[in-house]
């Protein structure tokens, strides 16, 4: 692979170059690091912890993870190619970014670990400067591309979670539970845009119809306040639930929205309301025909000796 | 497209099979609340499963159709609106207040038979 060749061609040729000559180089370069390996790594790892990075990490962790990191670096150095290296880089964001891991940190290391093989190639050829200039002609583009590619990969990886989280939160915002055979509830949390209030139907809908919900109670205990807008659209999902057949049941109404929606004069006359969750189900159970019995307190009085 | 009417006993079930003209509408309605009367039927349902769209026509003969039978004795269920079709409904102010829905046909059966219970 000639990651010279494909990388860098505008960097500078300090002397007449051939392709066989670059390979020489990298293959030098490789076996410096490899050599080196044990010696590097443990360079590496005293500079993060000396730098503060990594933090939510033990020291144990951070000297296994950059192992991992120092191979798979060496690797695509040698290379060329950074499929590897990037599986492993997102496979590693997978793994630290719950714990906290920042974005700062992840770019940290690996600028650090690409400084401290620059350093020990200072050393290693600081009396022959010519050759020098051609390793790190040949080191610092795959290295950059090297850091280049676990930021990228870091970067994306949490971009996955925040859209992975945010769809989440869209399904969560409004769970349509069932709770008995036939008896769905649905508890309103928050504020109800038009957006979320057809969202809500439609989930309600296609929930009638895969559970073949017969009772539905709507509980909007959670929801702080109620105009005439919002008051519709309750009155539109009651009335497209009955088209499926089912019948809903409204609970948790606060005294305030009581009050609102008096004074603003929805027309409410077609929807069950009873005041709490429990009443609600309680109430959707005797329409459903079930009947909850205590097993602590016999329903039964006690028969005579 | 005539709509077939099953008799199920007591029952009739009018299954709708595909999008109707207004004039097939009107023809089903008359059919149904002619048959009421012949078979003495005691309930009727319509499954409207297979439509994806719900106009201001049809709902106003489904409503029609309910009433008029009705006055002949005999109840009505429209069972399996799809959720798309009774959100629409719901939006275009097409409402079937009054009148008896269940999710499916089976359902529809179950519903009629506890009205038939109640009765007795």
């Amino acid at each position: 692979m000639k990651v010279k060749d494909s990388h860098a061609p505008t960097a500078p040729q300090t002397q007449q170059q051939s392709g066989e000559d670059t390979k020489g180089v990298l293959r030098e370069l490789v076996a410096h690091l490899r050599q080196n390996r044990t010696q590097l790594r443990e360079e590496w790892a005293r500079r993060i912890t000396q730098a503060r990075l990594l933090t939510a990490m033990t020291e144990e962790e951070i000297f296994a993870e950059a192992t991992s990191v120092y191979d798979n670096y060496v690797e695509a150095l040698e290379t060329g190619t950074f499929e590897a290296l990037q599986a492993y880089a997102r496979n590693l964001s997978e793994r630290i970014i719950p714990r906290g891991v920042e974005t700062h940190e992840v770019i940290g290391i690996v600028l650090l670990l690409r400084d401290v093989l620059a350093r020990s190639l200072f050393e290693k050829y600081h009396e022959d400067f010519t050759k020098l200039n051609r390793i790190l002609d040949s080191y610092e583009p795959a290295a950059n591309r090297v850091a280049n590619t676990v930021a990228v990969g870091f970067v994306q990886e949490r971009e996955r979670i925040i859209r992975q989280q945010q769809e989440a939160i869209r399904e969560l915002s409004t769970p349509v539970l069932q709770v008995r055979e036939r008896l769905l509830i649905l508890p309103i949390i928050g504020v109800i845009d038009p957006q979320r209030a057809r969202q809500l139907t439609e989930q309600l809908l296609r929930a009638i119809r895969t559970n073949r919900a017969k009772v539905v109670v709507i509980d909007i205990t959670g929801v702080a306040a109620m105009d005439s807008n919002v008051a519709n659209h309750l009155v539109q999902t009651v009335e497209a639930s009955r088209l499926l057949g089912a019948t809903v049941i409204v609970t948790g109404l606060s005294p305030e929205i009581a009050q609102t929606l008096v004074t603003i004069g929805v027309d409410l006359s077609e929807m069950a309301t009873v005041g709490d969750l429990q009443g609600g189900i309680e109430e959707a159970e005797r329409l459903l025909g079930y009947k909850v019995l205590s097993l602590a307190e016999p329903a039964a009085p006690p028969q005579p000796a | 497209m005539e709509v077939p009417i099953l008799k199920q006993g007591h029952y009739l079930i009018a299954s709708i099979q595909s999008a109707l003209t207004d004039a097939d509408l009107s023809q089903l309605r008359e059919a149904l609340i002619t048959r009421v009367g012949k078979y003495r039927a005691r309930g009727v349902i319509v499954d409207v499963t297979a439509l994806d769209v719900m106009d201001s026509f049809a709902v106003r003969t489904l409503r029609d159709i309910a009433h008029m039978a009705r006055l002949r004795g005999s109840e009505t269920v429209i069972v399996g609106i799809q959720p798309e079709v009774a959100f629409a409904m719901v939006q275009l102010g097409l409402s079937l207040k009054g009148i008896s829905t269940a999710l499916d046909l089976e359902e529809g059966l179950a519903f009629l038979d506890a009205k038939a219970r109640e009765r007795v």
